[in-house]
């Protein structure tokens, strides 16, 4: 039997959604798991995660930890990976879990699977799929080690629902400090206010490509404030600064699953595609009949979208 | 500034969708190999904080370029050095002897050899998307991180400011020397990586800098050396991650096309039920 630790991303007092999606994994698995929360107010945000099944729930609460610093997170997690006993450590492959969980692998000399897309735990021994080559293929594979660390792709898994319970809360003191630590200085948080849903948590995202231009806000926003959507950028768009990098779908921003995507003036490179694929529904509108993104659309459009999306504004306002 | 880059070659990504699978096993045939991109951001960033923009053939620090492969490999590395680059490691290995764990603890080795004051990766190779070797390495070394850099500023010789592109926004970190930064796409816009050796007032093309062929004649000439992945990492040749089977995504169902807006409205709601 397995036993995991589910790292908790802790954000401004709470533990992130994101989270939801490691828990998932614990679950799927099907192995008895608790759930570590680090970072200065864990211990308030604990509750947020006592009813989710786990055997327990780990505190350590420390000023030292009030930051998103892998070198001052990966020591604790690692200590309170192996005096519980922990053989699976996982994180949400967020930002913060990819920076997060290499350091914490090394340091229990575990090998590490990244961006996992499911997990099989058949005769006890757990195997993993993860997409390789931008998605354009699957790799099934193992890690050899005794120990294990795995970070899951948010888009992936579904995040966890409370299944009710309390799990007891229990509180880890800080591991000893490392050196590495000492040289790096947390400076600023540059954080993107918006008040839409995050891309990782949106049902509906309305993303935008190079064709848009300086006109990127004012033709997405009124069909994502409709819709209650995220807003996401092809590479193209972000490059070229018509939007925010924290907007990028993508291989390499960020990978998303939502029900409904619509691609407006995006023609639909590998990189793109690797990020958005796994939606549900695709709808693109291009004036190039050609774009490859008609390739992964359920409904294709081809049109000019500076017409195209006012008018789908107006028909959805009709509509409702 | 003395920096290491490692650098990977990787079948060529704008053809990703090329790639085949045979009796489970990855085929890349026809796909030519290419530097990963992350890692060509890696070496123009090296690149422009050891010189000064205005003059980029006085060479103001060391960059040395690192790989892990068979001798044609070598090609990845003449590359980098034909761009700029100082010297170059390669080292001997075969594709089945590495994983991302056995390459930071050979990088270790190697950065215990050569002392630099900065590993500068690419956050991720766009073949196996692991992003993970500059983390392990920097954890091994017992060295500070900066991930996922979108823009990094020289102050001094001891650290970097480096601002990371993170979910959400972005994170800035000063990291003292010697460090780990792994960059992200971003690092190579005009004005992204400031140097103390380069007025503020110079702005670099976007993109990586291609090499012109006189100097791709003269990288014939600069040194590289061959090492043994044994003589870095010892017997602990073991690896921490074991790909059994690869297989293709499945298919998506083919898409129509519509011809209104109206129509398009019409198949979300009562086709797809998404609206």
């Amino acid at each position: 039997m397995s036993n995991i630790l589910v790292i908790a991303e802790l954000h401004d007092g709470h533990v992130r959604k994101s989270t939801h999606s490691a828990i998932a994994f614990a679950r799927q698995a099907g192995h008895p798991f608790s759930i570590l929360v680090l970072g200065q107010g864990a211990k308030a945000a604990a509750a947020e995660v006592t009813a989710f099944g786990a055997a327990k729930v780990i505190v350590v609460d420390d000023a030292y930890l009030a930051n998103p610093v892998a070198e001052r997170l990966a020591p604790s997690i690692a200590a309170v990976a192996k005096s519980g006993g922990f053989d699976v450590v996982v994180v949400t492959a967020s930002s913060f879990g990819k920076d997060v969980a290499p350091r914490v692998a090394s340091k229990l000399a575990a090998g590490y699977a990244s961006d996992i897309s499911s997990v099989s735990a058949e005769g006890g021994k757990f195997t993993y799929k993860r997409p390789v080559y931008a998605g354009n293929a699957f790799a099934t594979c193992e890690v050899t080690t005794a120990v294990q660390v795995v970070s899951v792709r948010q888009s992936e898994f579904a995040p966890a629902e409370p299944s009710g319970g309390a799990s007891p809360i229990e509180d880890a003191p800080l591991a000893a400090k490392d050196p590495a630590a000492e040289r790096v200085e947390f400076v600023a948080l540059g954080e993107a206010k918006s008040e839409r849903p995050d891309l990782g948590e949106a049902k509906v995202i309305v993303s935008g490509g190079r064709a848009l231009k300086e006109k990127f806000a004012e033709v997405l926003d009124p069909l994502a404030g409709l819709l209650g959507a995220a807003v996401g950028a092809s590479r193209a768009a972000c490059d070229a600064g018509y939007a925010p990098a924290e907007l990028q779908v993508g291989q390499t921003g960020r990978v998303v699953a939502p029900k409904l995507y619509f691609a407006i003036g995006i023609s639909g490179a590998i990189q793109h595609l690797a990020g958005m694929k796994g939606s549900k529904t695709i709808v693109a509108i291009n004036k190039d009949p050609d774009a490859p993104i008609f390739q992964v659309a359920d409904y294709g459009l081809v049109a000019d979208l500076f017409t195209a999306v006012p008018e789908l504004v107006t028909e959805l306002k009709k509509q409702s | 500034m003395k920096i290491l880059v490692p650098l990977k070659r990787v079948a060529d990504p704008d053809n990703a969708n090329k790639v085949k699978v045979n009796a489970g096993k990855l085929e890349t045939t026809g796909l030519e190999w290419k530097p990963n991109p992350f890692d060509e951001y890696a070496v123009e960033t090296a690149l422009r904080l050891t010189e000064n923009g205005a003059n980029t053939k006085a060479r103001l620090g060391e960059v040395i370029v690192v790989t892990f492969g068979p001798k044609e490999t070598e090609t990845t590395l003449r590359g980098a050095l034909a761009t700029g680059a100082d010297r170059a490691i390669r080292v001997d290995a075969t594709d089945d002897q590495l994983d991302g764990d056995v390459i930071a603890r050979a990088l270790k080795a190697i950065a215990e050899q050569e002392k630099p004051d900065l590993i500068l990766c690419g956050k991720q190779a766009v073949d196996g998307d692991a992003n993970q070797v500059g983390q392990l390495v920097a954890e091994y070394l017992g060295w500070p991180q900066a991930t996922f850099a979108g823009s990094i500023v020289s102050e001094d010789d001891k650290s970097l400011l480096v601002v990371r592109e993170v979910d959400g926004g972005t994170i800035s970190l000063r990291v003292s020397f010697p460090a780990v930064v792994s960059v992200d796409l971003r690092i190579v816009a005009p004005k992204s990586v400031k140097s103390k050796h380069t007025a503020d007032t110079h702005t670099y093309a976007d993109g990586v800098r291609f090499a012109a062929l006189m100097a791709i004649m003269a990288a014939k000439k600069k040194p590289l050396v061959e090492m043994k992945l044994a003589d870095l990492v010892g017997a602990d040749t073991a690896l921490k991650i074991k790909y059994d089977a690869f297989e293709l995504p499945p298919a998506r169902k083919a898409g129509i096309k519509v011809k209104t807006v109206a129509e398009l409205v019409e198949k979300l709601k009562s086709e797809a039920k998404a609206l």
